[in-house]
């Protein structure tokens, strides 16, 4: 049996402008990005047969998902047979993309529109707390058991102490992760719609505030207002379609006791390499096989334990192969987060990633475009797991 | 020994539920124990508890004390004010229980920031707020 994967192809994405915040309001947004991504594939509302977002609506504060799958469906005119959200539990960010390709492969659907829309700049004008704190309720339950009562109210603790981990166990330096920011200010320059464009260089990242130790400002990213949206189509439609078809060579996917509390390892590690043991079992192809890598950067440390989950380097040579920021350039040997990432491009919630390698495949990168990109990885998410390697034909 | 220490009126802690798992944990404390899920099978310690022991299935869980010992698996030292009021200088820590490999609890370590190190030796003390022991951890012999 064909893998479901191999049966899709992303056939056009669309991103709303950036705001921090944002004139307009969330359900705008989606509009945006979605109208975008539908015309890009040739396609027009009534021809998308199945929607998905991440994650479903919350009625929380926060403006993590504004959005409904519902809400859109109708103010787009999209009478789908088929809608769903991905959640938390199960690939992470990825999770529609995931939803999207499975109700395409078992003949469900034969084009989803899968969009993640954020407006967590505007919530922020209402309280700028840690969302954790501004909950009704008196006292913290579950996970958030375990670290609200000890102050650590933001996830830049928890990954903090990863990569404190990290720096211990194999000498690693302040200085050589902050490449991967300075690396992500670099190419934001060259996005027009990056949140973030004012040139940053290892100095300046040395002499920002720190956040929480081994962290400082530049390795967390950006709370935005936006929305990215992509068209994913049975392959047998994608032949006539304008876009030259992008594979959807292989997926990956784990998920993580992060979200009951439940660590293992020596916090050098995340459970995204069985993601990556997933990813390149379904494939022929190798890490030497990439053209660039759009790899999560919630915080800097994701992008070297994702990096390390995916074999493109041995556990513990991330940061040694980030150094000087050479290799992982626009020229490099392995370019990364080409559109700038999450943490100078905004926290598009990993749908910037996926994104980005499209615009990266389709040769729409302008200035900072990787010269004859034929094949992206994409990874997503700090607590579960998704990855895609992308291709041409 | 005294395991008591006082809170800290310039840092107020936002409690934890006394979930029916979670309750040894954090009341253990009054009686200077800390506790920990402890399977009466095959013996495995889990933190957080389960609903079932995750090595042998079994449910003959309780909560057993431990030795209160360990040492500092890694750390951060907050900067970043999150909330207004409450002093952002702290020591969160990831602690390995002595009792077992990757028995991992998460506190507050009570040391000057500056001499953290990973591998530091630990114990256990309990900063009572309320009905709850907070599980706090500091430098062996500072007692």
């Amino acid at each position: 049996m064909e893998l479901p994967e191999k049966l899709c192809r992303i056939t056009g994405i669309g991103q709303s402008e950036v705001g921090r915040p944002s004139p307009k309001n969330a359900l705008e947004l989606t509009i945006d990005a979605c109208t975008e991504a539908i015309a890009d594939a040739g396609l027009r509302p009534e021809d998308i047969d199945g929607v998905a977002n991440y994650p479903m609506k919350s009625l929380e504060g926060g403006g993590i998902s504004p959005v409904s799958v519902g809400e859109a469906q109708f103010a787009l005119g999209i009478d789908a047979t088929w809608v769903g959200s991905g959640t938390h539990e199960g690939p992470g960010h990825m999770a529609a993309i995931f939803a999207a390709v499975m109700a395409v492969a078992t003949g469900l659907c034969r084009h989803v529109l899968v969009f993640r829309s954020v407006a967590q700049a505007q919530a922020r004008l209402a309280s700028r707390e840690s969302t954790l704190l501004t909950g009704r309720r008196e006292r913290v339950d579950g996970n958030n058991a375990f670290t609200v009562p000890y102050h650590a109210y933001s996830p830049a603790n928890l990954w903090a102490m990863y990569a404190q981990a990290y720096f211990d166990k194999y000498g690693a330096t302040e200085a050589q992760l902050g490449w991967i920011a300075v690396n992500g200010r670099r190419n934001a320059m060259k996005n027009p719609n990056a949140i973030y464009r004012t040139p940053l260089t290892i100095e300046d990242y040395l002499a920002a505030r720190m956040i929480s130790t081994p962290l400082r400002l530049f390795d967390c990213d950006s709370h935005i207002d936006g929305s990215t949206a992509l068209v994913i189509s049975h392959r047998d439609l994608a032949r006539d379609m304008p876009n030259p078809p992008i594979h959807i060579e292989a997926m990956g996917m784990a998920l993580s006791g992060l979200s009951q509390g439940v660590f293992d390892g020596d916090f050098t590690a995340i459970r995204a390499t069985r993601a990556g043991e997933m990813l390149w079992n379904r494939t022929d192809l190798t890490p030497k096989d990439l053209s660039c890598a759009q790899i999560y950067d919630g915080f800097s440390i994701h992008t070297v334990l994702w990096a390390e989950a995916m074999r493109l380097v041995k556990p513990g040579e991330w940061l040694s192969f980030v150094d000087g920021g050479h290799r992982i350039a626009l020229d490099g040997e392995l370019p990364i987060n080409t559109g700038g990432g999450q943490l100078s491009a905004g926290r598009f919630h990993g749908y910037g990633h996926t994104h980005e390698a499209c615009v990266q495949l389709w040769g729409r990168g302008g200035e900072r475009q990787v010269r004859g990109a034929r094949s992206s990885l994409v990874c997503n998410g700090g607590y579960g797991y998704g990855a895609l390697l992308l291709r041409t034909d | 020994m005294n395991l008591q220490v006082e809170p800290n009126p310039a840092a107020p802690r936002k409690l934890p539920e006394l979930e029916p798992l979670t309750a040894a944990f954090w009341t253990g404390g009054e009686h200077g124990k800390l506790r920990i899920q402890h399977c009466g099978d095959c013996g495995h310690w889990q933190h957080p508890p389960l609903a079932r022991c995750p090595k042998c299935h079994g449910a003959n869980l309780s909560a057993d004390a431990v030795s209160g010992r360990g040492r500092v698996q890694t750390f951060t030292i907050n900067h970043q004010a999150w909330i207004k009021g409450v002093d952002p200088r702290f020591v969160f820590a990831v602690i390995a229980l002595d009792e077992q490999p990757e028995l991992y609890v998460f506190s507050n370590v009570l040391a000057d920031p500056e001499r953290m190190r990973s591998g530091m030796q630990v114990e256990v003390c309990f900063e009572r707020n309320d009905d709850v022991w907070i599980p706090l951890f500091r430098p062996v012999g500072e007692s």
